[in-house]
């Protein structure tokens, strides 16, 4: 008996160290046990506001495991159902750790796979993606997207164009009651004149280059103005006008408008339609094809003015090595430096829409421009305000001009 | 009555599109993309016009025998048979890809590259230092240009922080203030034709 104890006590002895053993070979000191992570908290979810009605915005409080350093902690997922109980979707993936706020949004077309409805009901929960499992937080809902009628992040701009508009009545009104409004001289709008002068001396054509905009560019729209104006002079001094189109609606509407100014000229018998004729809508074909009127009409005034790309420099070389004087004007930034080195006079940015106020010295026009320099005149003085506010970290004033989306 | 009535139009889509620029709602926005496919459409009926135009400026020019008439019949060679490749054979057929690919695609890559010779020349000119602002303008593209120059990394940071600088300074200030004006003429002159002040666009001013 004594003999079976003593036995069984050499056995324990033994099993206990085995097992232990054991135990240390498999978890080392140190080492977590798998224990799921903490799900994130106080989700939150409203209305996207300024938008569309097709979003729906998420807040939460990170998860307790979202710290620096943790690598089994992967990041957030976002869950969406139509009703409490699920079945719920995935929305949104592999969120980074970190992140407190996303966004659930999608687009109206019903038929889209990304559809987003307007005015339903949604639930939301959010999800930490970990080793160990992953954690929901509570659910959140209802929550519904709805559009709005009004973009409160846009209320700068609202108030900046209302500020001109104001400007420029107030100087329009002015003008009409007969004030003297004085505009600077422009040295492109100067030679306008002389330009079409001396086109008429050597017997030669015009040629006017609309750009390749379309009818609805306002560059498209203001060089229409000047090629009014231009077709005027050319129709009184019985030159010949070349306008190749690039855009067909640009086409009709620089006919009508050459054959007005025609008729306004008293010599509608001077206008022949395949005058203004169109060419193609292919970029450099039609610089090709205006390049072939320079070299084989040789004009003796070049006007490029609207909307130009990289072909600017193309036909402003080619007008230079033709020996035609050269008038050009683009609300393009980039093309306005190959204009400068190759045409005689630029209209830079903004000149180009003052030109039909400058050309027509209508009273009205004229009023608008000085509305206009007004108005840049308060975007200076923003913008030196601005640098003070920088400066001493006035975020007040700085929030001011802040555009929401 | 001629005139008043497209006035009124322009003022009223004019007056929706501005006022629709501040409002998200899709409604708003279906109607604005409404009318953006009404433009597309009024843009194909207008394209048979272009193509009306240069049809009538080529067949003038033939049948006048005027210089270089020659060239028409190739522009109208060229407007037929496009069309009839595509519309026989598709645009996969042999004809019209062959077209394309071996006659189009070469003039167009052709008048592209004619730039580079175009920048040299129009640098050439525009580099002489005949003056201060031209001989600051020298300046600063000798500095740029040394900066990009692959060959001529050895020159190091100085002239790499002198052309940034060059770049975001005094540069984008230019630009900027150019970006403002253009910003401030664009919205003048669309109050000017949504208030009916403008309307050489209309064929009378």
């Amino acid at each position: 008996m004594m003999k079976n104890k003593f036995l069984l006590f050499i056995m324990v002895l033994l099993v206990i160290p085995i097992a232990g053993w054991g135990q240390d070979e498999t978890e080392p000191d140190g080492v977590v046990e798998s224990v799921p992570p903490a799900p994130p908290t106080n989700l939150s979810a409203f209305d996207t506001p300024n938008d569309n009605g097709h979003s729906i915005s998420l807040q939460w409080d990170l998860s307790a495991d979202d710290v620096e350093g943790n690598l089994d902690f992967a990041g957030y997922r976002i869950l969406r159902a139509e009703s409490p109980d699920g079945p719920y979707e995935i929305r949104k993936d592999s969120i980074p750790r970190g992140t407190m706020s996303e966004r659930d949004s999608g687009v109206k077309e019903s038929d889209n796979q990304d559809y987003f409805p307007r005015e339903k009901d949604f639930w939301y929960k959010v999800v930490t993606l970990h080793k160990n499992g992953n954690a929901e937080s509570e659910v959140f809902g209802p929550v519904r997207a709805v559009g709005q009628l009004y973009n409160w992040g846009k209320t700068p701009v609202a108030a900046a164009v209302i500020l001109f508009t104001v400007f420029t009545l107030f100087f329009i009104q002015k003008a009409r009651a007969g004030a003297e409004l004085y505009v600077r001289p422009l040295a492109g709008i100067d030679a306008v004149d002389e330009a079409i002068g001396r086109a008429t001396e050597m017997g030669k054509p015009i040629l006017y280059v609309l750009g390749l905009g379309t009818a609805a560019d306002v560059a498209t729209i203001a060089s229409f103005t000047i090629l009014s104006r231009v077709a005027k002079k050319v129709a009184e001094y019985q030159t010949s006008l070349i306008v190749p189109c690039y855009d067909p609606i640009v086409m009709t509407v620089a006919q009508e408008t050459v054959k007005t100014a025609y008729y306004d000229a008293g010599r509608p018998d001077a206008y022949h339609e395949d005058d203004v004729f169109f060419v193609t809508n292919q970029q450099f074909a039609y610089v090709g094809g205006v390049n072939g009127i320079m070299i084989r009409e040789k004009p003796a005034t070049n006007f490029y003015l609207g909307k130009f790309y990289a072909e600017s420099l193309i036909l402003a070389e080619t007008g230079s090595a033709t020996g035609s004087i050269q008038i050009a004007g683009t609300d393009e930034v980039t093309q306005i430096p190959f204009f400068v080195v190759a045409c005689d006079y630029t209209l830079i940015g903004e000149e180009l829409y003052a030109a039909s106020a400058y050309l027509g010295r209508e009273p009205i026009l004229l009023g608008s421009l000085k509305g206009q320099d007004y108005c840049k005149a308060l975007v200076i003085i923003s913008i030196l305000l601005g640098v003070i506010a920088a400066i001493f970290n006035w975020d007040g004033f700085m929030n001011l001009f802040t555009v929401g989306n | 009555m001629k005139r008043e009535i497209p006035l009124m139009i322009v003022f009223v889509t004019g007056l929706f599109m501005a006022v629709q620029f501040f409002v998200p709602h899709s409604k708003s926005e279906f109607v604005y993309e409404f009318v953006m496919e009404w433009t597309i459409i009024i843009g194909i009926f207008a394209l048979a016009l272009g193509i009306w135009s240069i049809v009538r400026v080529s067949a003038n020019k033939i049948k006048r025998r005027a210089e270089n008439w020659q060239y028409a019949i190739i522009i109208l060679a060229g407007l037929i048979s496009m069309p009839i490749f595509a519309l026989t054979g598709g645009l996969e057929s042999y004809m019209w890809r062959h077209f394309f690919n071996y006659i189009i695609m070469p003039l167009h890559a052709t008048m592209f590259s004619l730039l580079a010779f175009f920048i040299a020349s129009a640098a050439f000119r525009a580099f002489r230092a005949h003056s201060l602002l031209a001989s600051v303008l020298l300046f600063s593209a000798i500095i740029i240009m040394l900066r990009f120059n692959p060959f001529l990394g050895f020159l190091g940071e100085p002239i790499g922080d002198l052309a940034a600088w060059i770049l975001n300074v005094p540069n984008m200030a230019a630009k900027r203030a150019i970006i403002i004006g253009i910003g401030l003429g664009m919205v003048g002159t669309a109050l000017k034709v949504i208030l009916g002040i403008e309307r050489t666009y209309m064929g009378s001013d």
